[in-house]
C-alpha cells in the first residue's frame, strides 16, 4: 500500500529540472569512470551531482592544495555509496588528478567504491556503512564549538539511509548541543536500492520528522543549481539549532532509463547498449543545456 | 577498579587538554568533580551507543582523546559496527571503558554480561584489548593511555578485587608479567583470573604441584614473544579467562604457540566459559564456580590433566 504524503512535489516535477553544461560535465566524469571500472552507484552519484557541485563550487570553505587546513569547513558523504559524486567534484577542483577518476575501483586505486580517509585528498571520513555520518559530523561540530573554530560541518545523507535508527540518535545529540554550524543535506531522491521509499519504509512526513527532532529545515529542488546556491548561503538557519536541507532530487538524474529506476542504484556491468544510451542521453542534455 | 578508571580519566584531563569524557546514561553522580571542573569536556549523553562512538570519532580526528564508558556488554555488542568503522578503520586514539567485563552482571542475566567482548574486540584490526587485574593495575594502565596511538578497549571488574599486582613490575601495553616465577607448569591469566590463578597456584604448591603465573593483561597486542619465552621447555600451559572459550585468552596464545614456537607444542589446556548464555543468576562468584572457574575447581583441573591416565 502506497501511504505517500503530500507535502512536497511529485517526482516528476524533479525529473525536469534542465541541466547546465557544468552539471552534464560532472556527469560525463562520473559516467567515464563507471564505464571504466565496468560497475559504480550510478543513480546515488547522479541524484547528488547538483548537491555536492553549488557545496564545492560556492559554499564550502576549503583548500584544494591544502586538504587539512585546520580551518576548512567539513564536507562528510555519509551515504558513502554516492561517491563518484564527490570524486568528480573534488578531482575538478584539483584535490587529486582527474586521471584517477579513470582508475575508479582499480586494486592499487585511492578511490573505491565507499570512500576512505587517508586515501583520497578532500574525503573527512570513511564511509558506507549507512548512519555513521551523522554523528561524526556532531563530534566534530562539537570540536569546533570547544576549540572555537569558526568552520561547518556538513553530512550528506541519502533518505533510504535515514532508516537507521543512529541518525536519529545524533539528530537528538545535535539539537542537544544547539550546533548551530552542523548541516545535514538529505538527498531525498525517494528511491532506495528494492524500491521506492514510500514502498520500503516510508520517511513522511519527514521535514516535520526533523523540526521534531530540534533541526531547522529547509526544502529545495536539489537539482536547481540556483535555488541550492541561495538555500546554503542562508545557511545557519538558526544560529542555535542544527539545519536540515531537504533536497528533493531524482535517482538517475540526466540518464532517462536509469531515473527512478531502482535497477540503476548499483550496476557492476554494463553492456554496450547501455554504454551508448548513456552516451547519447548526455549528449542530448547536452544540447539542451541551459546556460548557469 | 572502576573508580580508579574513572578518578584517572580525570587527572588525565587536568593534564591534557585533548581528553574528553562521554559516558552513556551512568549512574548520578559518576564524576561530577570532574563534571563541575571543566564542563565542557564532560559529555554524558543518552542510551545511544552507536551515535556515542560515532561522536567520539568525530571528536578523536579533530584531536581530542575521548574516554567512554559504558556497560561492556551494551560498548562491545550494540555498536560493533561504529567500533570498526569508525574506530577501528580511521585507527582513532578513543578509549572504551567497559563497565562488568565477563560476569560482573550474573545477576542482571545474559544480556548484560560481557563473556565475548574480548573476543569480538580482538577480531577489529587496529583495536587494542586489556583486561587489567586490580586497581592498582588499571592506574598504571591509565597513564599509558593517552599517547597511545588507536582504539583501546579496556575491560573493568567488579571493583574491589583483590590487589595482586606490583609496582615494581611496572606497566607496558602488550608486556606480559610474570607474578609467580617458580614452577614447570605455566598458568596465563587475564583481568581478574590472575587472582584465582595465584590462589591456585598457591594451593598446588602445598600439592608439591609448581605453577608460574603471567599476567597477560593485554589480550591484543598479544605478548607473543613472552607467550613463546615462558612456554618454551613447559609441557603443560593452562590459560584462565572469564570469557567465552571462543575467541579469548585461550585462543590468542593457542595462536601464539602453534605459529612460534620453535618444539613441539606443550599440552594446552584452556579454562573458560562455555559456549552458552549463563542458565543461573546468583553472583559472579558463584557462577563462576558453577561454570568450573572457582579456585577449587581450577586447582582440581590442573591436577586431573598432570595426573596419568590409569592403563
Amino acid at each position: 500500500m502506497n501511504t505517500a504524503a503530500t507535502s512536497f512535489k511529485f517526482i516528476d516535477d524533479y525529473s525536469i529540472t534542465p541541466l547546465d553544461k557544468r552539471s552534464i560535465y560532472l556527469r560525463c566524469l562520473v559516467i567515464e569512470a563507471i564505464i571504466k571500472a565496468g560497475r559504480g552507484h550510478l543513480g546515488p552519484a547522479m541524484s547528488l551531482i547538483e548537491i555536492i557541485r553549488v557545496l564545492y563550487d560556492d559554499i564550502l570553505n576549503i583548500r584544494p592544495t591544502q586538504p587539512d587546513w585546520p580551518d576548512r569547513d567539513r564536507f562528510i558523504l555519509s551515504k558513502g555509496h554516492g561517491c563518484l559524486a564527490l570524486y568528480a567534484l573534488l578531482a575538478d577542483k584539483g584535490f587529486f588528478p582527474a586521471s584517477e577518476l579513470g582508475r575508479f575501483c582499480a586494486p592499487d586505486s585511492i578511490l573505491g567504491g565507499h570512500p576512505e580517509l587517508g586515501k583520497v585528498p578532500g574525503v573527512e571520513a570513511s564511509t558506507g556503512a549507512l548512519g555513521h555520518g551523522l554523528s561524526v559530523g556532531v563530534g566534530m561540530a562539537l570540536a569546533a564549538k570547544l576549540k572555537n573554530k569558526p568552520y561547518r560541518v556538513f553530512v550528506t545523507l541519502g533518505d533510504g539511509e535515514i532508516n537507521e535508527g543512529a541518525v536519529w540518535e545524533a539528530a537528538m545529540t545535535a539539537a542537544k548541543y544547539r550546533l548551530g554550524n552542523l548541516i545535514a543535506v538529505i538527498d531525498y531522491n525517494k528511491m532506495q536500492s528494492y524500491d521506492s521509499t514510500f514502498n520500503v519504509l516510508n520517511l513522511e512526513p519527514l521535514v516535520d520528522k526533523w523540526s521534531s527532532f530540534g533541526f531547522s529545515t529547509m526544502e529545495v529542488d536539489g537539482h536547481n543549481v540556483i535555488e541550492l546556491r541561495k538555500t546554503f548561503t542562508s545557511l545557519p538557519l538558526n544560529e542555535n539549532r542544527p539545519s536540515v536541507i531537504i533536497c528533493h532530487t531524482v535517482k538517475g538524474k540526466g540518464i532517462p532509463a536509469a531515473e527512478n529506476n531502482p535497477a540503476w542504484h548499483h550496476k557492476n556491468k554494463l553492456t554496450r547498449e547501455e554504454i551508448n544510451m548513456i552516451n547519447q542521453a548526455l549528449a542530448i542534455e547536452e544540447k539542451q543545456a541551459v546556460i548557469d | 577498579m572502576r573508580r580508579t578508571c574513572l578518578n584517572a580519566i580525570h587527572d588525565l584531563a587536568r593534564r591534557d587538554e585533548r581528553v574528553v569524557f562521554i559516558g552513556s546514561d551512568l549512574g548520578a553522580g559518576v564524576l561530577d568533580e570532574m563534571k563541575q571542573e571543566m564542563p565542557e569536556r564532560f559529555f554524558m549523553e543518552g542510551i545511544c551507543e552507536q551515535n556515542i562512538i560515532g561522536m567520539a570519532a568525530g571528536l578523536a580526528l579533530e584531536g581530542y582523546i575521548p574516554y567512554v564508558n559504558t556497560i561492556a556488554s551494551f560498548l562491545t555488542r550494540r555498536c560493533y559496527e561504529q567500533l570498526a568503522v569508525d574506530l577501528c578503520l580511521h585507527n582513532l586514539p578513543v578509549r572504551l571503558i567497559g563497565n562488568g567485563g565477563g560476569m560482573v552482571y550474573a545477576p542482571l542475566g545474559p544480556t548484560h554480561m560481557a563473556i565475548e567482548d574480548l573476543a569480538i574486540m580482538r577480531a577489529l584490526p587496529n583495536m587494542t584489548v586489556i583486561a587489567p587485574t586490580d586497581a592498582d593495575e588499571m592506574r598504571r594502565l591509565m597513564t599509558k593511555t593517552v599517547d597511545w596511538p588507536g582504539p583501546i578497549y579496556i575491560r573493568l571488574a567488579k571493583g574491589g578485587d583483590p590487589i595482586v599486582s606490583r609496582k615494581a613490575d611496572g606497566f607496558e601495553i602488550g608486556k606480559s608479567i610474570l607474578l609467580r616465577e617458580q614452577g614447570e607448569i605455566l598458568i596465563i591469566a587475564t583481568g581478574v583470573m590472575v587472582q584465582r590463578a595465584l590462589a591456585a597456584a598457591e594451593l598446588l604448591d602445598k600439592d608439591h604441584i609448581g605453577c608460574r603465573v603471567l599476567n597477560m593483561h593485554t589480550l591484543k597486542p598479544l605478548d607473543v614473544e613472552g607467550v613463546v619465552h615462558h612456554a618454551t621447555g613447559t609441557r603443560l600451559v593452562i590459560t584462565i579467562e572469564e570469557h567465552s572459550a571462543i575467541g579469548g585468552l585461550g585462543s590468542a596464545v593457542t595462536d601464539a604457540l602453534v605459529g612460534n614456537l620453535n618444539q613441539p607444542l606443550p599440552e594446552i589446556l584452556r579454562l573458560a566459559l562455555p559456549d552458552k548464555f549463563s542458565d543461573q543468576y546468583g553472583s559472579q562468584d558463584s557462577l563462576l564456580t558453577h561454570l568450573g572457574l572457582g579456585v577449587e575447581n581450577i586447582c582440581h583441573t590442573i591436577k586431573e590433566a598432570i595426573t596419568p591416565a590409569a592403563a
